[in-house]
């Protein structure tokens, strides 16, 4: 089939500007393949890497083990005190980050005068694009030795510092998330609201909040996303010791465990590794399919 | 376009020129042996391998175990070791070169009063057994202990020569050099060690036993902190011709300037 039957049968020769859209949008699949094909390469290379380590190890002692000594004389590789580290201290960005975000998103949706909200959204702006390499070094140099002082503890690299990290650090997601998805909302359903009497705290918190409902879960989301594959500010705040997680203990996370020993790993210990970034990978995984039945909940009622 | 093909007829030319080269003098070292020792054997390796174009080094960190097996049973030319080998590796046919020695400062904050620790105590402080500053004569402060991580050669290095591998309890376990100084800087009652040859102005560095560390002392070995970068070569079998050109370089005075540069401190004058 040559060119010309091919152009004639599809009605291209009639139609020469079906062509040219036809020709872009095989282009936009082409760009849009490049994500699916980053996804399915690095799925597939984790799994290939980290597999193996856990069989080896036994996938019962390398879970649940509580013990790392990954180059001791007889090596440990228990991940327990990583992945608890990790839920408790993305757990604490959240308790922290998320209500003032949300709050503050209310705020300004709804309540602040258009001078406030235009400077505290190009405050927000500049936070969102402060390197994570930035967050660490302020949090080492000032919350380090703060926590130190203000909580008599020996050493301020612990769990707390990375929590307060971690909260700052998502705030501009959640914030600006959760503030456009307020600012969807229709305003005939504050129109009615307030015409029945309500009175706009009323109005915003029963009927704008319920509404956004779905845009302020996607911006825990993402919130939880950003807390738990954050690695180089918290390598810098919490210690990387390998401690079961404790407020004023250094920990270390999935994310700095992997990050920490890397450059200088060899043989099992490294397959230990990639196979902690499967794990962390499942994780990731995990809570966005929970939080995404969450949100398709939410939209059915 | 004129300039095009001219770029392209130069690149064949060089890539010409480089494998002609290579097929006729083709040979390749190989090492193998401590991590410890990669930033020395690399630089080595770099300036060597621009210098004489068509020798290959190659390396493999595997560890100082590793690597004097691997050259005693002739897997590879020179094995790299960052301990002295043992009377026993030696009877079964070694032959150790001393080529660098590493020094590793212990630092404390500048505010600590403590200047002078035996190794004994600063084995104590490492591996939890001291807990107090008050102990070893400093203010009545927690002890912190801040090291490197798993792997680390510096690591290593340090909790071989005190005698604390696997036992030492550490508050803080940094990726870098420059990360250990600087929360050592921030914390009164840290106490952390560091390569000798990097920026230690921020801290106060330790007498040990009465000796401050300095080039010269790690040569003479009045620090007791430091541990012997080792070439291990068969003593029967001579090297081959390659190899021992290598080797000749290494230990040469020309060497010594890449040595010092990589951070450890050359024995050749």
């Amino acid at each position: 089939m040559n060119l010309r039957q091919f152009l004639a049968e599809k009605g291209y020769k009639d139609n020469p500007r079906r062509l040219a859209e036809d020709l872009i949008h095989l282009v936009f699949l082409v760009l849009g393949l490049v994500a699916v094909g980053s996804v399915l390469v690095i799925t597939i290379y984790l799994v290939v890497s980290g597999l193996p380590a856990i069989i080896k190890i036994g996938p019962v002692e390398f879970l649940f083990g509580t013990r790392w000594a990954s180059t001791a004389a007889e090596p440990e590789f228990g991940i327990l005190p990583f992945i608890l580290t990790s839920i408790y201290g993305t757990a604490g960005a959240i308790i922290i980050g998320v209500p003032i975000g949300f709050f503050a998103a209310v705020y300004l949706a709804k309540i602040a005068p258009k001078k406030v909200r235009d400077a505290m959204e190009l405050c927000i702006g500049v936070l969102a694009g402060i390197p994570s390499v930035v967050y660490g070094l302020v949090g080492m140099t000032i919350l380090v030795p703060g926590i130190r002082i203000l909580f008599g503890v020996p050493d301020g690299a612990t769990l707390l510092a990375a929590i307060v990290v971690l909260a700052v650090m998502i705030l501009p997601s959640v914030i600006n998330v959760s503030l456009t998805a307020l600012q969807a909302v229709p305003r005939e359903y504050e129109e009615a609201s307030l015409a029945l009497g309500a009175t706009s705290t009323e109005t915003y918190f029963r009927v704008t909040v319920p509404a956004a409902k779905s845009g302020i879960f996607t911006a825990i989301v993402l919130g939880i996303g950003r807390a738990i594959g954050e690695a180089m500010a918290i390598m810098m705040v919490a210690g990387n010791v390998a401690n079961m997680p404790s407020i004023f203990r250094s920990v270390r996370f999935l994310t700095t465990a992997v990050a920490s020993e890397m450059s200088y790993s060899s043989g099992l210990q490294r397959e230990a590794l990639f196979s902690i970034a499967l794990v962390l990978f499942l994780f990731i995984m995990l809570i966005n399919a929970v939080l995404n039945m969450l949100k398709t909940g939410g939209k059915n009622k | 376009m004129k300039k095009f093909i001219a770029i392209m007829l130069v690149a064949l030319a060089a890539v010409s020129a480089f494998a002609s080269g290579s097929s006729e003098q083709s040979a390749t070292v190989a090492t193998d042996g401590s991590t410890s020792m990669e930033k020395v054997i690399l630089s080595l390796a770099e300036q060597y391998m621009i210098d004489n174009p068509g020798v290959n080094v190659t390396y493999n960190p595997t560890g100082s175990g590793t690597g004097i097996t691997a050259a005693l049973e002739g897997r590879c030319d020179i094995g790299l070791s960052s301990r002295a080998l043992k009377d026993s590796e030696i009877e079964s046919g070694l032959k150790q070169t001393i080529v660098a020695l590493d020094g590793i400062a212990i630092i404390v904050n500048a505010d600590n009063p403590v200047s002078d620790l035996s190794i004994d105590q600063i084995a104590g402080l490492f591996n939890g057994s001291i807990k107090n500053w008050n102990e070893v004569g400093g203010a009545d402060a927690p002890v912190v202990a801040i090291g490197r991580e798993a792997g680390s050669g510096t690591r290593d290095g340090f909790e071989s020569i005190t005698g604390t591998e696997d036992a030492c309890v550490y508050s803080q376990e940094l990726t870098s050099t420059g990360a250990v100084i600087t929360a050592v800087s921030q914390n009164p009652g840290a106490i952390g060690y560091a390569s000798l040859a990097s920026n230690l102005d921020q801290v106060k560095t330790l007498t040990v036993e009465g000796v401050q560390p300095t080039e010269d002392t790690v040569k003479s070995g009045e620090y007791k902190i430091q541990r012997p970068f080792v070439f291990a070569t068969k003593a029967d079998a001579p090297l081959s011709d390659a190899a021992q050109k290598f080797f000749d370089y290494c230990v040469s005075a020309d060497a010594a300037s890449i040595i010092a540069g990589a951070g450890a401190v050359p024995t050749a004058e």
